[in-house]
């Protein structure tokens, strides 16, 4: 099977200046589970496009670093 | 990857409403027992109530209604085909629920007497309760479970249930994150999984899109079904009038109380109730293609107060987001109304009656296996009769468990399981699960969504048995992956089950959720039953009628016909 990777306008949006690197707030409620952490960095991103914007992540966020928007398609 | 074996008395599968509630009433019953609950999220936030909700649409309350009326209500409501039994025991119980569930700190709307402030939604009788503080309701719950000492296990989603010698003796599992294998031996299993919301496509085109959490992908009505369970009514669809594009309920309600109500683009009602049932759905589906569409939820002409109260409900509880789409589109309720749209369809007793069968133990046909919440059979049992089912299999269950012992696990099934749940990743350049999901889900939409067609659905009955072998060519790369590839699974056997019960059912009934253009009448002489389907000996999925079971509440079908429409 041929693949190819297509970009996507991901509907969580991480301020990484106020990502901590030892929390995992976000990951843990996320009911798609869609949210890792860069290994790199440590700061958490969207891994996954399967968004249902139901914002447990934005709301458990002790930082205020997430930001929700409306997937694009839904805008 | 590994296996993991676990073993507990008592398995409850989905951490949710239903799921949660089981767990904490079969600890109550046998403190000294084992309970686990298996969620693929996290229960702190999972399920149809992930992040709440703003009120109880089946509160019986003394003083305001009787269980007897409910009963009499829903049975006219879904015309006739119920098990009143069933019904009646969230009618029965559904207070103590609410009492229990104040006593731990869910707040309930009081008037200024502090009496409970209910709403009529529906089209006789007040059921409705808000709960503008509903918030934190799922936080409460795990909080209660912790409390309860039932264990957790999180991010692990069941892929089936373990059936020996015709009893229930546990189920498999995929750990989402880690990606092994998990065994769990039981002597009791509750699926409370929710509903199938991932079946149809919305319109957006968005497959998580959904109404339901997508995470119900319609698991307990596929692993039930393999495990030689029956299921009922899957014709009845679940199908919502919905906000176009966003696809959270509208929602009158909420609304309705304060005055909002459901009008055509002229601003016109056209339904003189916003209670969802099939009948009101065909009512929007007839306004729809009137030329007077497209239907919106009015509320501009209320005054400032009592919109922004509306939006503080709306825009706190069940989807937080949805006040960030109006704004996005630059519309506020002051000016618009609310674009509804009819929804794709799904599977889900908890608004229409599409589930595995239970009875009013929760028992399934299946000894040891029980179903609670939208994946249950009791029709539109809605919140409190997930709470109240979860009850019912929680003590039900630990009863039946008592002197049963656990069963070492059949080799041979776990090691069939085991390559099923491996396959996609044998082949990492397989094609992609969203392709596969997308393209399933996109003929659900062709060849299912009502009105039905005959023709129209035997050849989506061909193409999702077909389907069979398009899984095979499944490609996964990580656990989470192999997770969505598992769901697509559920998703087409709940397909072929939505087709071939649509296609059993040769009369019209449940207003829109199955209306045949070939049998455009109802026809309570040959079809006044359920129609039933389960897994037969040959592994071919055969189905039934069954009768209705007698009623223990008069109601004059012939006299009282449920009819919503304005004339």
């Amino acid at each position: 099977m041929a693949l190819t990777t297509q970009r996507v306008d991901v509907p969580v949006i991480v301020d990484e200046s106020k990502c901590l690197e030892k929390c995992n707030a976000c990951i843990e409620v996320c009911p798609l589970d869609v949210l890792v952490k860069n290994p790199e960095t440590g700061k958490a991103y969207m891994k996954y496009d399967e968004c249902w914007f139901c914002l447990p992540c934005e709301k458990e966020c002790p930082t205020g670093a997430i930001t929700v928007q409306i997937p694009f398609l839904l805008r | 990857m590994n296996i993991q074996y676990l073993k507990t008395d008592f398995l409850v599968v989905g951490g949710g409403t239903a799921g949660t509630m089981a767990g904490i009433k079969a600890k109550q019953a046998s403190p000294e027992s084992d309970v686990l609950i298996l969620e693929k999220a996290n229960i702190r936030r999972s399920g149809a109530i992930a992040m709440g909700m703003d009120g109880v649409n089946t509160a019986v309350i003394p003083g305001n209604s009787t269980p007897e009326q409910y009963v009499r209500e829903i049975t006219i409501a879904n015309d006739g085909i119920v098990n009143q039994k069933a019904v009646y025991e969230t009618g029965r119980l559904g207070f103590e629920v609410i009492q229990e569930l104040e006593s731990w700190g869910v707040k309930f709307q009081k008037d200024h007497e502090g009496n409970y402030d209910l709403k009529q939604v529906h089209r006789v009788g007040k059921y409705v309760l808000p709960m503008p503080e509903g918030k934190d309701l799922k936080k409460i719950l795990a909080r209660q479970v912790k409390r309860h000492k039932v264990n957790v296990t999180n991010r692990v989603m069941a892929t089936r249930v373990m059936v020996q010698n015709g009893r229930v003796t546990g189920a498999v599992g995929l750990d989402v994150r880690n990606g092994n294998m998990v065994v769990i031996q039981a002597k009791a299993v509750v699926l409370c999984t929710g509903a199938c919301g991932r079946l149809g496509l919305p319109a957006s085109g968005y497959l998580y899109g959904t109404y339901e959490n997508p995470t119900n992908a319609g698991d307990g009505y596929s692993m039930a079904y393999h495990a030689g369970a029956e299921l009922t009514n899957i014709e009845c669809f679940q199908i919502n009038p919905l906000i176009k594009d966003y696809n959270g309920p509208a929602c009158a309600y909420v609304a309705s109380p304060f005055g909002a109500y459901t009008a055509n683009a002229e601003g016109h009602r056209f339904i003189n109730c916003d209670y969802w049932s099939g009948q009101m759905m065909l009512e929007v589906y007839k306004e729809l293609h009137s030329g007077k569409g497209p239907v919106h939820l009015k509320m501009y002409h209320l005054d400032d107060d009592t919109i922004n109260e509306i939006e503080t409900i709306l825009w706190d509880n069940e989807r937080p987001s949805r006040g960030r789409f109006h704004e996005g589109r630059g519309e506020s309720y002051r000016t618009h109304g609310v674009e509804m749209n009819i929804s794709e369809i799904g599977l889900c007793s908890g608004h229409s009656a599409s589930g595995v069968w239970v009875n009013e133990r929760a028992e399934t046909t299946v000894p040891g296996l029980y179903a609670a919440g939208d994946m249950a059979s009791v029709p539109h049992n809605y919140m409190i009769g997930a709470f109240v089912y979860g009850r019912i299999a929680g003590e039900n269950a630990m009863d039946y468990v008592r002197d049963l012992e656990h069963v070492e696990p059949d080799a041979e099934f776990l090691a069939a399981e085991q390559a099923r749940i491996y396959a996609p990743l044998q082949q990492p350049d397989g094609v992609p699960h969203t392709q596969i999901e997308y393209k399933l889900r996109r003929l659900v939409n062709d060849y299912l969504q009502p009105p039905k067609s005959p023709n129209n659905m035997d050849i989506g009955l061909q193409k999702f048995v077909a389907y069979e072998d398009t899984l095979d060519l499944m490609g996964a790369r990580d656990p989470h992956e192999l997770m969505r590839c598992m769901e697509v699974h559920f998703i087409r056997d709940c397909a072929e089950m939505a087709a071939r019960a649509s296609l059993f059912r040769k009369e019209t009934r449940w207003g829109l959720y199955h209306y045949r253009l070939d049998y455009p009448e109802k026809n309570n002489e040959e079809w006044f039953c359920h129609v039933n389907l389960k897994k037969g000996e040959t592994g071919h999925m055969g189905l039934f009628k069954r009768a209705v079971e007698p009623y223990i509440v008069d109601v004059d079908l012939v006299e009282e016909v449920y009819d919503v429409a304005v004339r």
